[in-house]
C-alpha cells in the first residue's frame, strides 16, 4: 500500500457503508505485524460500527488505554492478564464516531521509557530501520502507524511519550494542552503530565480526531470546559508574520547531534523565507526539567503504581500473609525501570527528602511556567527538534540517564502543560527528524495549523502524507 | 496536682447519597460485602475521582457549625500506605490545606458551666474498607494465619474529619465533647453519630501535666474507642496509668495505644519509631475546591439552632432547669416535639416534665426515636388537659401513656373506652363509703374512738372499688364527713 492508494482507501472505508469489515488492514497487521512488534494483541474480526464521521477507519490504541474485548498491560507482568473492565472516554468517544479498534500497541512498561524496548512483550522496532528502536513509551503506536497498519493510533505523552516516538518514526504527534482530553481510562503513571493524543500520517488526520475525542468529560475533574470546539474550524496554515523563539539552552546542549542540529536549522530557514520570524531566546529553566521531570514524575507514579499489589487483580505471587504477598508480586511484577522510579518517587515523597526534593521540584515547575508565559507573550511559538537524536540501534543505550536526557526537549510542554506538535522536517540517513512546535495554553488548533504549514514546507512527506517505508508499502 | 491534657481526632461519615469521589451509593449497611462497589472506589487502573456535591455541602455545613474559617480554595493530597483493605494504595485527604480551620464549640459541663473546645481543622477525606481477620483476635494474629478478608463496600464514603486543639482537662469533659460533637452532627443530619456502627470515630491524644511544676509526659495517642462511654473509660484508664508512672518518676513514651474492649484496658500498637512515613504530597487527579461566598451564604441559612444555643432559650423562654434544656435540645425532633407540644398546652415545664419522665422512657424501652412513634403534640395537649380540669389521675394517665404513644389514639379516647375517668359524684361516692363502713363497723368504731389512721383504710376501699378513678380529694372529704358525723 503506497501513500496514495492508503488515502484513497480510507476514503473508501468513510463511504462503504455496506462491507464495514476492513479485511485489507487486518491482513496487512496480520503479516507484517511479526516483524516490528508494535501490537500487544489485535482482533481477528471486527464488530459493525456506529454512524460517525470516522465509520470504519480502523485505529489502534497504546496497551495503557481500557477498551472492553482487550487486556490492558501496560507492558507489564503485573497486568499481563488483566482484562479491561471498561472503555476509557477516548474509546468511547472513537467507537461513536463510528472508529474500529483492531487493537493495543506496545509500550515501555508503564510508559516509563524512551524506547519501547522495556515491555514484557518484547522491543518494538521502527519501520524504517527494524534494527533500530521506535521510540517510545507510544513506540508501538507510531511504528503502526508509520508501516501504515492502521490510518492513525492513539499514544499518551508525559514526558515526549507521543512525540519522541513520533520523531523517531517519521509520523505526526500531537501531544494537547493538559486537561483538553480526558485521562479516565488511561492507565495512570503521572497524573499531573498524563495526556492522551493521536499519531497520525498528516496534521488534518491528527485534528479530525482530536475533534473527537477532546472536550469536557465528567469522569475527569481536571477536563477544561468547551475544548472540543476548538478543534472544529479548518487548519489555516500560515507562517508569514508569525513569531518564533528558538531557546539557546536546547541549542547549546551537548547532545543534539550535529545533523539532528542541521536539519532544525534547515527548517528554521525555511520558516524565514515563508515570512517568519525567528529569535534565539534564553530560557533559563529549561536547563533543569529533566530534573525536575524525574523528581516529580517518578513521585506521582510511586503513588499510582501502589494498587498493583496482587490482592485484587493482576499477577499475584501468592504468599502466606499481606506484607509478603506485596513484596513478591511487586518484585516479580514489575521491570527494573519501573522499580526503579518506584523507589525514586518513594524516596523523594519521604517526609525527610521532601522539601528538599519534591517541593523544590514544584517551585521550579512554577519558575518554568512563568518563563514560558512571559514567552509567549512575545512569540506565537516555541521551536526546537523534538529529539536530540535519530533513533538508536535497539540495545545500544543502557545507561538510564542517556534515555533521561533524550527527553529534554520535550519534557517542558507536559510540565507547563502546554500543547505540542511533532512532525517529521526531514531524513537523515533514511531516518527521520522530527521538528517540535510548542504553544500557548489552550492554542491547540493554533500548534496544529503551524505543523500543517511545515508539513507543506518539509521535504520528508509525500503527496501531503508521511511516507511509508519502503519495506511496508509494497 | 495531676491533669489531664486531651485533643481530640473524630471521624464522622457524612449522611451524602453517593461516595465520595464515585456515584456509588453511600448507604451500604446491611449491603452484601463488596457489591456496593464501581471501579473507581475499588481503584481500578484508569478511574479518578470526582468530587460529590453532597460531601462538599455536609463538610462545609459541619465546619461552620463549629463557627470555622473556611478556605475559599483548599486542596486534596494523597496519603500513601499498603493496606488490604485500600485498594487505591492511597487515601485521599485534604493535608497541606484543609477545608476549614480555627472553629470552636462549647460544651455544657452539667454544672451551669461550659468548656470552650478549640476546633483546629475540618477536613474531607475518603474512608477505607473493612478488614476481617479471620480466626484471629488480632491483626498481629493473623499476619501468621494469613486469614484476612476485604469487604470495600466502606470504601470511599465520605468522612470529615474534625481536630480539636488539647482544650480538654478530663476524660469526662472528653465524653460530654463527643457528646456534643455528636448532637451537633445529628442535628444537621451530616452524620448519624453512631459510635457503635462506626459512623463516628474517636481517636484520643492525652498527655498528663504537673500544674505544680508545669511538667508534661509525653503524648499518648489511644485508637479505636468505639463508644461515647468508651471515650471516658479508655482516659481514665490511661490518665491514670500516665500519673501512676509520673509518680513513680517513670517516663512515659510517645506511642499509639489502643483501647482493649474484652479487658476494658489499653494496649500499645506501636511507638514512633514504628510509625509510617505517609509521604502525602498534592492528589493530582483533582483540583482545588473552590467554596464561593454565595455556597458560604446559602448553606449557612440551612443550619438550624444549634443545641447549646437552643438550651439557652429553652431555659430563658420556658424556664425549664438545666438538665431537661439539655436533654431536650440535644435531640432534634425532640425539641421541635417539645415546642409545638409547650405551644399548644401553654404549660412547658408540664410538657417538659411528662417528655423528660415517661416519655424518654418509653423510647428508651422501644428503641425508638420519636419520630419513629405515632405520638403527636396534640396527644400531650390532651393529656395535660385531662389531668388539668381533673377528668384522670396522674396515674391512670401514666397508665395510659404508652398505648398513646404506640396506637396515637387521643388520651380522652382512650381513657373513655377503659372507664377511666375521674368519679368527682359525692353522691357516688357516698355510697362506696357507707358500704365500707357497714362492711367494717370494727374500723368505724376505732376511727371514732380516736384511732384518725384507719382513715386511709376507708379511701383505699373506695379507690378499689372504684378503680382507681375516684378523686382523692373527694374521698377524703366525704369519708371525714360521714365517720364524724354519724
Amino acid at each position: 500500500m503506497d501513500n496514495r492508494s492508503f488515502r484513497k482507501k480510507l476514503e473508501q472505508l468513510a463511504e462503504d457503508a455496506g462491507n464495514p469489515l476492513d479485511r485489507d488492514y487486518l491482513e496487512r497487521i496480520r503479516s507484517l505485524n511479526p516483524e516490528i512488534n508494535a501490537f500487544t494483541e489485535y482482533k481477528t474480526a471486527l464488530e459493525n460500527p456506529s454512524n460517525g464521521p470516522l465509520k470504519n477507519i480502523p485505529f489502534a490504541v497504546k496497551d495503557n488505554m481500557h477498551a472492553v474485548g482487550f487486556r490492558t498491560t501496560c507492558g507489564s507482568r503485573i497486568l499481563q492478564d488483566y482484562e479491561s473492565p471498561y472503555d476509557a472516554t477516548v474509546i468511547r468517544r472513537l467507537k461513536k464516531a463510528g472508529a474500529l479498534l483492531v487493537g493495543k500497541t506496545n509500550m515501555d512498561e508503564f510508559a516509563m521509557g524512551s524506547s519501547t524496548e522495556h515491555s514484557v512483550q518484547g522491543v518494538t522496532k521502527n519501520p524504517w530501520d527494524t534494527e533500530r528502536i521506535s521510540g517510545g513509551s507510544s513506540g508501538g503506536s507510531a511504528s503502526a502507524v508509520s508501516a501504515a497498519l492502521v490510518p492513525f493510533a492513539l499514544g499518551s505523552d508525559t514526558g515526549g511519550s507521543i512525540r519522541q516516538p513520533a520523531a523517531l518514526c517519521g509520523t505526526v504527534g500531537f501531544k494537547p494542552t493538559y486537561g483538553v482530553v480526558s485521562r479516565f481510562g488511561l492507565t495512570a503513571f503521572a497524573s499531573s503530565l498524563d495526556q492522551i493524543g493521536p499519531l497520525t500520517r498528516c496534521v488534518e488526520d491528527a485534528r479530525t480526531i482530536m475533534s473527537i475525542i477532546a472536550g469536557e468529560d465528567s469522569r475527569d475533574a481536571t477536563t477544561l470546559k468547551g475544548t472540543r470546539s476548538l478543534f472544529l474550524r479548518k487548519l489555516e496554515p500560515s507562517i508569514a508574520g508569525k513569531k518564533f523563539a528558538v531557546p539557546i539552552e536546547i541549542l547549546e546542549y551537548e547532545g543534539l547531534e550535529k545533523r539532528v542540529y542541521d536539519s532544525f536549522m534547515d527548517m528554521v530557514e525555511r520558516i524565514r523565507q515563508e515570512g517568519g520570524i525567528v529569535d534565539e531566546v534564553s530560557i533559563p529553566s529549561v536547563k533543569y526539567v529533566v530534573a525536575v521531570y524525574y523528581l516529580i514524575a517518578p513521585a506521582e507514579a510511586s503513588s499510582n503504581l501502589a494498587r498493583y499489589e496482587g490482592a485484587r487483580f493482576g499477577f499475584s505471587d501468592p504468599s502466606p500473609n499481606y506484607a509478603a504477598l506485596v513484596k513478591h508480586t511487586r518484585e516479580k511484577g514489575f521491570g527494573e525501570e519501573v522499580k526503579r522510579r518506584i523507589l525514586l518517587g518513594t524516596f523523594t515523597l519521604s517526609s525527610a527528602y521532601y522539601e528538599a526534593y519534591y517541593s523544590k521540584a514544584l517551585r521550579v515547575r512554577r519558575l518554568l511556567n512563568k518563563e514560558l508565559s512571559d514567552i509567549f507573550s512575545q512569540y506565537n511559538y516555541l521551536i526546537n527538534p523534538t529529539c536530540p537524536v535519530i533513533a538508536p540501534k535497539i540495545g545500544e543505550i543502557t545507561d538510564p540517564l542517556v534515555f533521561y536526557l533524550m527527553d529534554i526537549y520535550t519534557i517542558a510542554a507536559n510540565l507547563s502543560g502546554l500543547p505540542a506538535a511533532s512532525v517529521p522536517s526531514c531524513s537523515v540517513n533514511k531516518m527521520p527528524v522530527g521538528f517540535q512546535i510548542v504553544g500557548p495554553r489552550m492554542k491547540d488548533m493554533e500548534v496544529l495549523d503551524l505543523a500543517a504549514a511545515v508539513e507543506s514546507i518539509s521535504p520528508f512527506f509525500e503527496h501531503g502524507l508521511a511516507p511509508i517505508p519502503e519495506r511496508w508499502s509494497a | 496536682m495531676l491533669q489531664a491534657v486531651i485533643g481530640l481526632e473524630i471521624h464522622a461519615q457524612l449522611l451524602t447519597v453517593t461516595k465520595a469521589f464515585c456515584s456509588c451509593s453511600a448507604e451500604t449497611f446491611g449491603e452484601t460485602v463488596n457489591s456496593a462497589v464501581c471501579p473507581v472506589c475499588t481503584g481500578q487502573p484508569g478511574t479518578l475521582p470526582i468530587l460529590g456535591n453532597g460531601t462538599v455541602k455536609l463538610s462545609l455545613m459541619a465546619a461552620l457549625a463549629f463557627n470555622c474559617r473556611i478556605n475559599r480554595r483548599s486542596f486534596f493530597d494523597r496519603k500513601n500506605y499498603f493496606y488490604p483493605d485500600l485498594p487505591k494504595g492511597y487515601q485521599i485527604t485534604q493535608y497541606f490545606r484543609p477545608l476549614a480551620e480555627q472553629g470552636f464549640i462549647d460544651v455544657r459541663l452539667g454544672n451551669g458551666q461550659k468548656r470552650r473546645v478549640r476546633i483546629n481543622r475540618i477536613h474531607i477525606e475518603e474512608d477505607a474498607g473493612k478488614t476481617i481477620h479471620e480466626g484471629a483476635s488480632s491483626i498481629a494474629a493473623s499476619r501468621d494465619r494469613g486469614g484476612t478478608l476485604v469487604d470495600l463496600n466502606r470504601c470511599g464514603i465520605p468522612l470529615a474529619e474534625i481536630v480539636t486543639e488539647p482544650d480538654i482537662t478530663s476524660p469526662r469533659e472528653a465524653r460530654l465533647t463527643m457528646e456534643t460533637i455528636r448532637d451537633i452532627l445529628r442535628y444537621m443530619s451530616v452524620c448519624s453519630g453512631d459510635m457503635e456502627k462506626g459512623d463516628l470515630r474517636c481517636d484520643a491524644n492525652i498527655s498528663v501535666v504537673d500544674t505544680e511544676d508545669g511538667k508534661s509526659s509525653q503524648r499518648v495517642e489511644v485508637k479505636n474507642i468505639n463508644s461515647f462511654r468508651f471515650v471516658e473509660k479508655a482516659l481514665e484508664f490511661e490518665f491514670e496509668r500516665i500519673s501512676e508512672a509520673m509518680r513513680k518518676g517513670h517516663q512515659i513514651t510517645k506511642e499509639t495505644r489502643t483501647w482493649d474492649f474484652a479487658s476494658r484496658t489499653t494496649i500499645s500498637m506501636r511507638t514512633k519509631e514504628e510509625e509510617s512515613d505517609y509521604r502525602y504530597f498534592p492528589e493530582p487527579d483533582l483540583p482545588p475546591l473552590e467554596v464561593s461566598e454565595n455556597l458560604i451564604d446559602k448553606t449557612r441559612r440551612e443550619i438550624p439552632e444549634m443545641p447549646d444555643r437552643k438550651t439557652d432559650r429553652f431555659i430563658a423562654e420556658y424556664g425549664l432547669p438545666e438538665h431537661d434544656s439539655t436533654v431536650l435540645s440535644a435531640d432534634r425532633e425532640l425539641s421541635d416535639f417539645f415546642e409545638r407540644a409547650a405551644g399548644l398546652t401553654g404549660k412547658p415545664k408540664e410538657t417538659a416534665n411528662w417528655m423528660m419522665g415517661e416519655l424518654i422512657r418509653i423510647l428508651k424501652e422501644q428503641g425508638l426515636t420519636i419520630g419513629q412513634t405515632l405520638l403527636k403534640p396534640e396527644h400531650m395537649a390532651d393529656l395535660l388537659d385531662l389531668l388539668d380540669s381533673g377528668k384522670i389521675s396522674s396515674n391512670n394517665a401514666k397508665e395510659i401513656f404508652p398505648d398513646v404513644v404506640t396506637t396515637g389514639v387521643m388520651p380522652s379516647e382512650i381513657a373513655e373506652e377503659k372507664g377511666l375517668h375521674q368519679v368527682d359524684d359525692e353522691a357516688e361516692i357516698e355510697v362506696a363509703i357507707r358500704e365500707a363502713m357497714s362492711a367494717n363497723p370494727k374500723a368505724v368504731d376505732q376511727y371514732r374512738s380516736g384511732k384518725k389512721g384507719v382513715l386511709s383504710y376507708f379511701i383505699g376501699a373506695v379507690m378499689k372499688k372504684t378503680r382507681g378513678r375516684a378523686d382523692p380529694s373527694i374521698v377524703n372529704e366525704v369519708a371525714r364527713r360521714l365517720l364524724e358525723n354519724e
